[in-house]
């Protein structure tokens, strides 16, 4: 390659075949927040349905239906991809790399993305309807007694689990490679570390889920009896194999999320990041955790008392380490110089709501209490309280923060603000009501409720609305932002903004870092 | 005026009420009930206190951080010109902050492991019931009760009216059975608890039982109250189409009051051995049809026989087919399917008396009907 810079082809075929690493990542946010919109105008149908008691909009079937492609395009096509794409941007201009170690691979894995997520909604228009077991998919339920869609639904877990795992490879690979000189491990961003853990989980667990939809596979169509004890097999054998994906896949979800609020935090407090190292062993430790808690979404499965003291015991110990990460990103507020933008303001909200969700996490792996938490809107409230307010807002937030960086433009940050307080009260109107619902005793997964709990449930789905319309704005300030946001070409959009990413030229170039950095060696990590 | 605007005055109202009674102890099943009820068993009462102890924890612990950060949030703003530290780390407090809630943690380990040891002491029991889900409906089987064995079926009473809105909701909408669970007071009962087709979990929020009702399983769970009273619950595990409408319900009563009902059940069940004997007429196998389709077959089948879930059964081929292949669906159920098989679920009067109405009923005027004897002498082959 000669030493011009050649911008992106032209047309379709840009998109298509790229291999570069902004553009492959801008298509990963895209397509994540089009499932975003997705999964939830399914969770308003759910929230309309719920409005009232009685059965007004839908049908039970249907809204199963709803329940279990929420949360399927939720975490597999909205959450996780939109990460990815976080990392597919942020991960080589953060270690001043020139692209991704395998950007032939990175196209690949996205690409499978969009036909896969097509054939699992086109399920909802087959004969028996789409997959109707809930997103964690218990066997018989989805076995035996599942519609013919199941096998669909299989072939997508397949794929989704195939480019995920070749995103991770991508992400260790790259991390492991292609660091700047003088980069070391502990000098890379938290962003950088928490998803080179993640991709590690990753790895580690979606061979797992795999092998899960297998045996289903198997036991539909091929006569075995892995989850069916009239043929000798075992249904709590399906819940073990899928919360030993399970579970290390909410970390999945959250550990990037960790990552972004550790750069933005110190950005607007202009000030270091307290704990730097502590930071990454607890990341580390979180984890390593999260192999061994399985269990605790089965504590009324019926296990041997011992089990259920391990997995307690286990499941407790995750509140050292994520205890340790809040009492650093407030320590890294202490006596720092705070302003109020708004990433700051929804890493704030995530501060505040990813810790009362850790809470009432801390509550449900108290086992003999769980008998009464167990499959009640308490663990509803609890994991949009750790989803929504944990992943959602800090992806919110890293897309304010590093927008101007990417599109040159400034958004509009009044309409950001009002995006975040719209959404701060619509995320708590909503869920907040869900904790008393459940304690009072109301099962999730339901399409119709008791009258005791219909002042609240009412609430929630006003609140639900309120989100969801939230989201409205965000999409308006982000495209007004691309298309006629004020520009900017500073280099450090924000002034307290470290890191490599913010001395590349704004907007980023499209390619970055041809030759590498000098990191200095005596320069502590950003 | 009205409940509606009633409604919305306690909805707005909902977030004062709530920090007013989130302190009191909450008795179950109250309108905008905001805790967990401690019920009616010590188990129950464990639960809430350990419920209570660590949510007390967790907020004063709340206070603690969320304070400290809106200290910073007001005192640290660069807008009042405070100038920012340069400090980044500190191996003391880092281990402090490992270390104590490590404690934490292990003082709330000693409350929980008892709690939990006593959940799991199934031994010694008085009395033992078999609970088996199916979809979507409970059965209760009580066990070694001297006489006649009695089981019987609990289904939702709440009428497909009130569900879709076309008659006003009871006080007990959905959470109302046609034959509940009768439990004696001041009884240890011990739960077997399995299911036929689907994982169940079988839910008394009162009683502090939830416990999964797996296939091929039988799992145990118990409970012992001196109170008598109704306690409702709910199938707390998603199993289908009509996951929400499988209500549990139990009713406690005095141990004289069980014995009389227990003798009732059993003159009950010695009544049908010998109904299974006797010859109907059209019209009593037709009224007794109609009720059995109502709580059997009507949520798969429709309330006209329309179908839904399940095939029609007016013009059916099987029902306006062959007599013997109609009675081979209704008690083995068609394998890999929803249509169960109701030969276990329905007594040979039940069955000859459903599948009678479904040939002569919706249109389907097929003038045959089908006795007692004959399901039995179906059943034996």
């Amino acid at each position: 390659m000669g030493d011009h810079h050649h911008g992106p082809a032209k047309g379709i075929g840009r998109w298509l075949f790229t291999t570069n690493h902004k553009d492959i990542g801008t298509m990963y946010l895209w397509f994540s927040f089009a499932m975003f919109i997705l999964g939830g105008a399914f969770a308003m149908i759910i929230r309309a349905e719920l409005f009232q008691p009685g059965m007004q909009l839908v049908e039970p079937a249907f809204f199963n239906q709803m329940t279990t492609l929420h949360g399927l395009v939720m975490v597999f096509g909205a959450i996780m991809p939109s990460f990815v794409g976080l990392a597919n941007w942020m991960i080589p201009m953060m270690i001043g790399a020139p692209d991704m170690a395998l950007p032939r691979m990175n196209n690949w894995s996205f690409w499978i993305l969009p036909p896969t997520f097509l054939m699992l909604a086109s399920t909802l228009f087959m004969e028996g309807g789409a997959p109707a077991f809930g997103w964690t998919f218990y066997a018989p339920l989805s076995t035996t007694y599942a519609p013919p869609s199941v096998t669909l639904f299989i072939f997508s877990v397949h794929v989704l689990g195939l480019s995920s795992i070749m995103g991770s490879i991508n992400i260790i690979a790259t991390v492991m490679n292609m660091r700047a000189p003088g980069m070391t491990y502990m000098k890379m961003p938290l962003f950088v570390w928490t998803w080179l853990i993640t991709a590690f989980l990753l790895v580690a667990v979606m061979p797992v889920l795999a092998g899960a939809v297998t045996m289903m596979l198997m036991d539909i169509h091929f006569g075995t009896s892995f989850f069916s004890a009239a043929g000798g097999g075992d249904p709590v054998l399906f819940q073990h194999i899928f919360w030993f994906f399970g579970h290390p896949e909410v970390y999945i979800i959250i550990l990037p999320a960790f990552g972004v609020v550790s750069q933005i935090i110190p950005a607007f407090s202009r000030k270091p990041l307290f704990g730097y190292d502590s930071m990454v062993y607890a990341t580390a430790s979180i984890a390593f955790l999260s192999f061994i808690v399985w269990a605790h979404h089965m504590y009324t499965v019926g296990m041997p008392v011992a089990g259920e003291l391990f997995f307690m015991y286990a499941t407790m110990l995750i509140a050292v380490p994520t205890g340790v990460k809040v009492f650093n990103w407030i320590s890294t507020m202490w006596r720092g110089a705070l302003t109020f933008e708004t990433p700051m303001l929804f890493c704030i909200g995530f501060l505040i709501l990813f810790t009362i969700g850790g809470f009432t996490g801390l509550m449900l792996s108290i086992a003999p209490a769980d008998f009464q938490y167990h499959d009640s809107y308490f663990v509803v409230a609890h994991f949009h309280y750790v989803m929504v307010a944990g992943a959602v807002f800090s992806m919110t937030a890293a897309v304010y923060y590093w927008l101007p960086k990417w599109c040159g433009r400034m958004y509009n940050e009044t309409m950001g603000k009002t995006h975040f307080w719209i959404s701060f009260i619509g995320f708590n109107l909503t869920f907040f009501p869900q904790h008393f619902v459940g304690l009072a005793g109301m099962p999730r997964r339901i399409p119709d409720y008791a009258l005791q709990f219909a002042d609240f449930n009412m609430m929630s789905s006003i609140g639900a609305f309120i989100y969801g319309a939230s989201q409205i704005l965000f999409l308006y300030n982000v495209i007004a932002t691309i298309v006629s946001g004020k520009p900017t070409s500073e280099e450090k959009v924000w002034d307290g903004a470290e890191g490599l990413e913010w001395t590349v030229p704004t907007p980023a170039p499209y390619h970055t870092f041809e030759t590498p950095p000098r990191i200095d060696p005596a320069h502590a990590h950003s | 005026m009205c409940v509606e605007a009633k409604r919305l005055l306690r909805l707005a109202l909902g977030p004062v009420l709530m920090l007013l009674s989130a302190v009191a102890l909450a008795a179950g099943g109250e309108v905008n009930q905001v805790n967990m009820s401690p019920g009616v068993t010590e188990v129950g009462r464990e639960i809430y206190n350990l419920h209570m102890l660590i949510l007390w924890i967790c907020v004063i612990i709340g206070v603690g951080v969320f304070g400290v950060m809106f200290y910073s949030i007001y005192a640290h703003r660069k807008s009042r010109g405070h100038e920012p530290a340069t400090f980044h780390e500190s191996t003391k407090v880092e281990i402090a902050w490992t270390v104590i809630p490590f404690f934490i943690l292990i003082a709330m380990a000693f409350p929980a492991t008892s709690t939990l040891l006593d959940i799991y002491d199934n031994d010694d029991a008085d009395m033992d019931v078999v609970v088996t889900g199916y979809q979507w409906k409970w059965k209760y089987e009580y066990l070694n009760e001297a006489g006649e064995n009695v089981s019987f079926f609990s289904n939702l009473r709440t009428s497909q009216s009130e569900i879709y809105n076309s008659e006003q909701k009871g006080e007990h909408y959905l959470l109302e059975v046609d034959e509940p669970l009768v439990l004696p007071a001041d009884t240890k009962v011990r739960f077997l608890v399995t299911a036929n087709d689907v994982i169940h979990s079988w839910w008394v929020p009162e009683l502090a039982v939830k416990k999964d009702a797996i296939p091929g399983f039988i799992n145990e769970a118990w409970t012992r109250t001196a109170q008598e009273g109704v306690y409702r619950g709910q199938c707390a595990e998603l199993c289908g189409k009509d996951h929400g409408f499988m209500p549990i319900v139990v009713n406690v009563v005095s141990k004289e009051e069980y014995g009389e009902w227990l003798a009732t059940k059993q003159a009950e069940a010695a009544q049908i051995k010998e109904l299974m004997a006797q010859t109907f007429t059209m019209d009593e196998l037709m009224e007794r049809g109609k009720a059995v389709y109502d709580r059997n077959c009507l949520a798969c089948h429709g309330a006209g026989g329309e179908g839904g879930v399940g095939t029609a059964i007016a013009g059916s081929a099987i029902a306006t087919g062959e007599l013997s292949g109609h009675l081979d669906i209704g008690v083995n159920g068609v394998p890999g399917t929803a249509m169960q098989a109701f030969g276990g679920q329905l007594n040979d009067v039940d069955m000859a008396a459903v599948i009678t109405f479904q040939r002569n009923a919706f249109g389907n005027n097929m003038g045959d009907m089908i006795q007692p004897i004959d399901v039995f002498n179906f059943k034996k082959g």
